[in-house]
């Protein structure tokens, strides 16, 4: 059975590249997926913030679609999604009062939803020998920090079975790629998500101490499955080099984009010259061909 | 001694969003040791949750603290006692939201209303449009000038919005909760 793939509204503008490497890598793995059909948008935290029916309803209608198009199994690579989809199913499968409003709201019975994956996730379902085996490239010259910040994890009853405070699934998946991970301790801590626009100030504060925590322990690359926490850790890097001189710069990659470098894809086609952190240098001098067998 | 009885059910109001009522709290503070944003609020999180014990409801609801809870959960997962305050600061905001009640942070307030006008609309959220919208509503017209042409450059920021057929459900589940 084929996996469905939930985009989400940033992996077709902002997050592109995390779209495009999200399918370039996954088509060199023995995986099959299709976009639910008419997806619409989960609500994001403009939804939980302002109506906890509508944060619910927005993403089960979603679950519904995904349902009804026969799909088992759903995965949101955007992780502010997976945890809206995920929060839903939980609400609904636990709760019978919401349940029954949400099925008034879409006019539909719920029988069943399908199990809702991060991409982290995902890539254990593919499992880290896979990985492991379709290495092109030589990555162990990186050294990284695994950033999940808080929406692959939290809350902990629901989001997966991972250690909230340490979690290691993603420092697994970037080993079997074989790059190196690092020991930080930012590496749940919040960036400020959606605050990102109308208290910029707030983001520019906490991202600057999570990059140099990552810095501070020897990452010379941050990786993220997150979009709100790439653009403010990548793009809201520019402000604050601007505010706080002296600033050391860390390029920040999405999860897929580094494990298309180990797979040899090229890195246009990862959208790796979409950052505004350019990571091309760093790559340039680190990344080796792995020898020929 | 609580003496608003002017004022509606509040603690029931929450109970009925949360499923939890607020005096599971026992005041450690442990949320607000780890709240990544208790820097920015003129009251931190736990005594957020001490003016609604204290039935001082229209202080916790005006407070700007609960538009700078950045929903990351961190308080929740750590609670000694189990209680989602991330949940109940979500509630505050929906009580705050549909009341009209004004904190002060009017920019996250604009932030919202825009972004969920967006996905009323056209069922996807429209990064275009969201931002000139966003911009006319909270006046942060210079924001991000200087980012914004190489958004477009990389073709981040599509001019129209996407098209979702069915997104006549999508209005539909707006107009059924308001």
């Amino acid at each position: 059975m084929n996996y469905g793939y939930y985009p989400g509204c940033s992996l077709s503008g902002t997050a592109k590249e995390f779209d495009s490497s999200v399918r370039e890598v996954l088509s060199k793995f023995n995986i099959k997926f299709d976009e639910i059909n008419n997806w619409s948008c989960c609500g994001a935290t403009s939804a939980h913030a302002t109506s906890h029916l509508l944060s619910i309803a927005l993403p089960a209608h979603n679950l519904f679609l995904a349902h009804q198009q026969g799909f088992e199994q759903v995965f949101a690579p955007c992780a502010a999604c997976f945890n809206r989809l995920v929060t839903s199913k939980h609400e609904i499968d636990t709760n019978k009062n919401v349940r029954s409003k949400v099925e008034n709201l879409l006019e539909e019975k719920y029988s069943s939803a399908p199990e809702i994956l991060n991409i982290v996730q995902l890539f254990h379902n593919i499992g880290l020998k896979e990985i492991t085996a379709q290495k092109q490239v030589d990555l162990s010259g990186l050294k990284t920090a695994c950033y999940y910040g808080c929406l692959l994890v939290r809350p902990d009853d629901v989001a997966g079975k991972e250690d909230v405070e340490a979690p290691m699934m993603m420092e697994d998946v970037v080993s079997a790629a074989g790059a190196k991970t690092v020991k930080w301790n930012f590496k749940t801590e919040c960036c400020g998500a959606s605050h990102s626009i109308a208290h910029m100030d707030i983001v520019e504060k906490l991202s600057k101490k999570i990059i140099d925590d990552a810095g501070k322990n020897g990452a010379d690359l941050i990786i993220v499955a997150c979009p709100m926490c790439h653009s403010n850790l990548d793009m809201r890097q520019l402000n604050i080099k601007k505010d706080y001189p002296g600033h050391k710069t860390i390029p920040v990659l999405y999860l897929t984009q580094l494990i298309g470098l180990a797979l040899g894809i090229d890195e246009k086609k990862l959208g790796l010259n979409l950052h505004f952190i350019d990571p091309m240098p760093l790559l340039n001098s680190k990344l080796k061909q792995e020898a020929a067998v | 001694m609580k003496n608003q009885t002017d004022t509606p059910d509040y603690e029931k109001l929450i109970e009925d969003i949360t499923g939890q009522n607020s005096s599971m709290c026992y005041q450690c503070g442990k949320c607000s040791a780890g709240c990544p944003v208790r820097e920015f609020m003129p009251s931190p999180p736990n005594r957020v949750v001490r003016y609604f014990q204290l039935g001082m409801y229209k202080k916790a609801l005006t407070s700007p603290s609960i538009w700078l809870c950045a929903g990351c959960m961190t308080c929740s997962s750590r609670c000694p006692k189990n209680f989602k305050l991330s949940a109940f600061m979500d509630a505050l905001r929906e009580i705050a939201y549909k009341e009209g009640i004004q904190s002060g942070d009017k920019k996250s307030v604009a932030f919202h209303q825009t972004f969920l006008n967006q996905i009323k609309k056209f069922g996807r959220a429209f990064e275009f449009g969201f931002i000139r919208d966003y911009k006319l509503k909270s006046g942060q017209f210079f924001q991000d000038l200087d980012v914004a042409p190489s958004m477009f450059m990389k073709g981040k920021i599509g001019l129209l919005p996407h098209k979702v057929k069915n997104k006549e459900k999508i209005q539909k589940i707006f107009n059924d909760i308001k």
